[in-house]
């Protein structure tokens, strides 16, 4: 079954890159949905069904803690894993994000494999 | 925090983020303080505010070919002119330089925060800190190009109250 994927990174360069990783990645990529916030994250997951999140914490207008927060909180995307891809390394934030029920953080800057690495198991 | 200590820290965090995100190797050029921000100048201007028990910002300054040459080895794609994906890569990169540079700082100090980059484009401005601090300036230098990272940092009067200190731009 195809893989839908939604990308949140209020960075265009990181939305493209990892929209590369995962084309040049062995998993079965069905559509790609970006968002530059939490809150077009949110609007997007209205319209559109998807396997897993890929989201930054720093952003405008929603970051990504308060994104995965809403995420947990309504029954119909609870259970979709959320890897938090953020410069955020080892901070508070991050073990705020891992007790929100993120399933996963890769520290920018980050290689190719590190991503497909965490996104094994979680498809 | 000594200026010696944030040369290494910036060097560390540059050197990663260029090699592991733009596949190219830095050369390190001589670091210096400089008792102010720069001043004029052409080109690209990348700020970073940091906030914790130490407040400050941090920055990359670079010529435009620089900006494009960075945001070409990051996007695999060539630019022809500074437009806005050459501005948002360039941010990144300076997001990802300073976010690294705040989890060494954190080992030390404790938890900081780090603000949303501001990107700057164009000729003949200045940039100056409200801030009474000094900037520890590490110059690198890449296949096609050059840039400076800058980093100013001071003790926070009020540590539960800091923010990080207002950035003015003037062009003249």
């Amino acid at each position: 079954m195809p893989l839908d994927v939604m990308i949140v990174d209020d960075s265009a360069a990181i939305r493209k890159i990892l929209q590369r990783v995962l084309m040049q990645a062995e998993i079965p990529l069905g559509k790609v949905i970006e968002a530059g916030d939490g809150a077009e994250a949110l609007q997007a997951l209205q319209a559109n069904k998807v396997n897993l999140i890929l989201s930054d914490i720093n952003m405008p207008n929603m970051d990504g803690l308060q994104l995965l927060s809403a995420i947990r909180s309504n029954p119909e995307t609870q259970t979709i894993p959320v890897v938090m891809i953020t410069t955020e390394g080892g901070s508070t934030k991050v073990m705020e994000a891992v007790s929100l029920g993120a399933s996963g953080y890769v520290r920018k800057p980050f290689t190719a494999d590190q991503i497909k690495e965490k996104l094994n198991g979680l498809y | 925090m000594q200026h010696d200590q944030l040369v290494e820290m910036i060097r560390k965090a540059t050197t990663e983020v260029f090699e592991t995100m733009l596949a190219t190797t830095l050369a390190c050029g001589n670091p210096y303080v400089d008792d102010s921000a720069p001043g004029p100048q052409d080109g690209v201007v990348s700020l970073i505010g940091l906030a914790g028990p130490w407040v400050g910002s941090g920055m990359l300054a670079c010529k435009a070919e620089t900006a494009r040459r960075i945001s070409g080895l990051l996007l695999m794609q060539d630019f022809s002119a500074v437009d806005e994906d050459v501005l948002d890569a360039v941010g990144e990169v300076t997001n990802m330089i300073f976010g690294n540079v705040k989890t060494l700082i954190e080992e030390l100090i404790g938890p900081m925060g780090l603000s949303i980059p501001t990107v700057i484009f164009g000729r003949n401005f200045s940039t100056r800190s409200l801030g009474r601090g000094q900037w520890t300036v590490v110059p690198f230098h890449l296949e096609g190009g050059e840039f400076d990272v800058h980093l100013c940092l001071t003790l926070a009067p009020q540590p539960q109250s800091a923010a990080p200190r207002p950035q003015s731009i003037a062009v003249l």
